[in-house]
């Protein structure tokens, strides 16, 4: 072994050693989701004709194709099955993995830690390597268990066992993004930022190829998340393709190792430039705007081109729909208009969720300027906690309502130029800002998370992630109604179209009130926790 | 003379970790009171309960005629604060974190930041990540020093400086005490408190053992004699309050109490002496001997 690796193994032990609940959670929560689809789709659908009806109705709704792919063949049953959890599920794993090699790499560095480890005998590569080992074997394991939980389920092996290797190497592919954008990063932040916009982009290209068949759809083939949907597992099980995510994953790594020889620790590729000698800030809220408005500004880029590119290809949805027989039930519907904006509105959908997570994200600012020290600081000052709280709080609901505004504008301006109608800038901008509430509620229940339990963070992603399994697969699953109905996703009016019901509006709001209410009294009665 | 801080049986857990037990803590106003323990025996704590950081299980904690709790931001306005660990916002330069805080805390005096920076030779231009632990003590210590404020609570401020440093930190203080402020200054460097400190409280296991000046301490420390004398005489090993006699020809070396030395030194008077050391009890020995003496 070279010296640069010395050690390799202990830090993968020290890494399973923290990730002990993180890793074996995500293995069940992969399979378990995996599985069960397969099995509520089975109970669903028990025979081809039915099969084949719910599949063309997927291909025919361009919502349902940007948001999940299309279904390659439609008398299978498994590829009916893990339409939704293919594409839901190579984001997550995407996530978790770039989560994962940075909390081992840049984050370690940036905490100092590295440093101590590193005065041991350990290799110069070594933490990235075991960062890396972690990550891939992680990968495989969630592809085996997946694949075995289908085979449980009763779908096909070939199946299965193409659907478990898809996802895996749609991780293994992610976690090399990651370790790049560790060593080109100046921070942990950056890198995280840098990888995640790599896996947000990773998504549209995705959308928008397989939404245009006849144009673009080679845009599909760049992307890692649409290499995993051509692996078409269940519906021909195209193997080769495996090769793409694996070929990426190797140059990747290659170049991160590479990276990682050149630079020294605790610095990015880029030089650390020097700060003003006299600074400006003065109040809790400019440090907070100081320190948060680099991630709004990178969020409100990609929102934005998220926005124009799905408004301007939204018109085109009706085109997808070749048989006239639907066509005429569409017209029934409310016409080529209304099917464009249920499209619309899906969108606006997607748009409210991540940007909720951007707001999760900025109030957790709060928690690790608590467990920095940096709040000791802070509150050491004349500072009152409530001028604390206000800042980074004020910082999430404005980012909050100014992303989905920018998204909304970018979606009405495309769709506007698309069609020609100026009008469609405010109606699809309105219908984003109708987002806001829900999105609202997460930032809150976050602000109210950390007001009482202030290490429990992590509890807040956990019911984020629930919100969104019980609005993909709650039906499919046959979660009670009473209980879905607490996701504040479904409470939002569904605009653009026909639904004028404002009421969740004012409801979501109202929750959002409570829980930030409740959580600020609770932080002005507790200590300062580290 | 008023009270700056005045703490009465403050208890604090931490779960089933009772951090600090019935604590009392008296600072005069104006005066530079030594705050001494070991590590892990309760002081940070202390402090961040003093600032309002986390709330007092049971007790009075009152400083500058306020309740540490409930009046914190008011308070905070007359204080400066130095943690004991002090970590700074990474991608802001020194200056910034010097003016913020400064600012924060109702502004800070220009000329006196310059002249401190100057004095403790920090660059303001870099980045905070980019810092030694030294060099973001110094952030801290002109943050707090530059503030016009009655009251300054340190944290082991010399942590991480080097003995220049320490040294300029060592004036900086006395010209506090010469402008009359107050400072609470916790530490466990025992030479620092002694060429500072008016009086000192120590402190073990979240208590604090003694209170008072370092004169009035002295009681509890020895005295090391050495002398020559021309004729040895016998029986000092028996004297009261004299300890660890050794005779090697006519040299001696003893430890003392205070209530020993007349006797011995009338003694070795009158064997004629021809040479005497006395060493002076250090903080060292005071400390040793709580920390041996009285097993808690």
């Amino acid at each position: 072994m070279s010296n640069d690796l010395r050690s390799t193994g202990n830090l993968v032990r020290l890494a399973l050693r923290r990730d002990r609940f993180l890793l074996p959670g995500s293995v069940l929560g992969f399979a378990a989701i995996a599985a069960s689809s397969a099995t509520a789709t089975a109970g669903l659908y028990p025979d081809p004709t039915s099969r084949i009806a719910a599949a063309g109705a997927v291909n025919a709704s361009a919502a349902i194709v940007a948001m999940y792919g299309r279904i390659y063949d439609p008398t299978s049953l498994g590829a009916l099955a893990m339409f939704k959890p293919a594409v839901f599920g190579a984001v997550a794993l995407a996530i978790l993995m770039v989560i994962v090699v940075i909390r081992h790499t840049r984050a370690e560095e940036e905490s100092g830690r590295l440093e101590l480890v590193g005065a041991g005998v350990v290799g110069r590569a070594a933490p990235l390597a075991a960062a890396l080992i972690v990550a891939v074997s992680a990968s495989a394991v969630i592809g085996a268990a997946t694949a075995a939980g289908l085979l449980a389920s009763g779908l096909p092996p070939a199946g299965s066992l193409a659907f478990g290797a898809g996802w895996a190497v749609t991780g293994v592919c992610f976690a090399g993004l990651a370790a790049v954008t560790a060593q080109v990063a100046t921070g942990s932040r950056a890198a995280s930022g840098l990888a995640l916009s790599g896996v947000g982009l990773a998504y549209v290209l995705r959308a928008v190829g397989d939404l245009s068949e006849a144009g673009p759809g080679w845009l599909s083939w760049l992307s890692p998340i649409g290499w995993n949907q051509q692996v078409r597992a269940f519906a021909g099980d195209h193997w080769v393709v495996l090769a793409l995510p694996l070929a990426a994953a190797t140059a990747t790594m290659a170049a991160a190792f590479v990276l990682r020889r050149r630079r020294d620790l605790g610095s990015g590729l880029l030089s650390e430039r020097s700060g003003p000698a006299t600074g400006r800030l003065g109040t809790p809220l400019a440090l907070a705007w100081r320190l948060q408005g680099p991630t709004l500004a990178a969020w409100t880029i990609v929102l934005g081109l998220l926005g124009t590119v799905l408004g301007t290809i939204a018109h085109t949805v009706v085109d997808l729909l070749d048989s006239p027989g639907m066509k005429a039930i569409i017209q029934q519907l409310g016409g080529s208009q209304g099917l464009t904006d249920a499209f619309l509105a899906a969108e606006m959908g997607l748009f409210g969720t991540i940007v909720a997570a951007y707001g999760i994200v900025a109030v957790s600012r709060l928690r690790s300027e608590e467990s920095a020290g940096h709040a000791e600081a802070l509150l050491s000052t004349a500072v009152s906690r409530g001028r604390m709280l206000a800042a980074h709080c004020g910082v999430a609901l404005a980012g909050v309502a100014w992303l989905l505004f920018v998204a909304g504008v970018g979606a009405g301006t495309g769709h506007g130029l698309a069609v020609g109608d100026p009008g469609q800038i405010a109606t699809v901008a309105i219908a984003a800002i109708a987002r806001i509430p829900a999105a609202w509620v997460l930032v809150a229940l976050a602000v109210f998370v950390w007001g009482v339990w202030p290490r429990a963070g992590a509890g807040v992603w956990l019911a984020y992630i629930a919100f969104i399994l019980a609005g993909e697969f709650g039906s499919l699953w046959g979660v009670p109604q009473a209980i879905m109905n607490l996701s504040p996703f479904v409470h939002s009016p569904l605009l653009p179209g026909p639904d004028q019901n404002l009421d969740g509006i004012l409801w979501l709001t109202a929750v959002a009130g409570a829980f930030l209410a409740s959580g600020a009294v609770a932080f002005r009665r507790r200590d300062l926790t580290p | 003379m008023s009270e700056a801080i005045g703490i009465l049986g403050l208890t604090k857990n931490f779960g089933k970790v009772r951090a600090l037990d019935s604590l009392d803590l008296s600072v005069e106003a104006g005066e530079v009171h030594g705050f001494l323990g070991p590590n892990g025996s309760g002081k940070t704590t202390t402090l961040r309960v003093l600032l309002g950081l986390i709330r007092a299980d049971a007790g009075r904690v009152r400083l500058l005629g306020g309740d540490a709790w409930t009046d914190a931001v008011e308070l905070h306005r007359r204080l400066a604060y130095v943690p004991g660990d002090v970590t700074l916002w990474p991608t802001l330069s020194g200056g910034e974190v010097i003016d913020l805080l400064g600012r924060l805390r109702g502004g800070l005096n220009p000329q006196r930041r310059s002249e401190l920076l100057e004095r403790f030779q920090l660059d303001p231009t870099k980045k905070c990540r980019t810092y030694s632990k030294g060099n973001r003590q110094k952030v801290a210590l002109i943050a707090a020093l530059a503030s016009d404020v009655e009251l300054f609570l340190l944290d082991e401020p010399t942590s991480g400086l080097d003995p220049l440093m320490e040294a300029t930190f060592r004036d900086c203080v006395r010209e506090l005490r010469d402008g009359g402020r107050t400072v609470l200054l916790s530490s466990h460097i025992l030479s620092e408190v002694e060429a500072l400190c008016d009086r000192v409280s120590i402190i073990r296991s979240g208590a604090v053992m003694e209170t008072g000046s370092i004169a009035s301490m002295r009681h509890l420390t020895r005295t090391v004699i050495q002398a020559e004398v021309r004729a040895m005489p016998a029986g000092l090993g028996e004297m009261p309050g004299v300890h660890e006699v050794v005779v090697t020809g006519n040299r001696i070396t003893a430890s003392v109490e205070p209530l020993g030395l007349p006797g011995l030194l009338a003694a070795l008077g009158a064997a004629g002496i021809t040479s005497l050391t006395s060493s002076p009890p250090t903080l060292e020995e005071l400390f040793l001997r709580h920390y041996e003496s009285t097993p808690r």
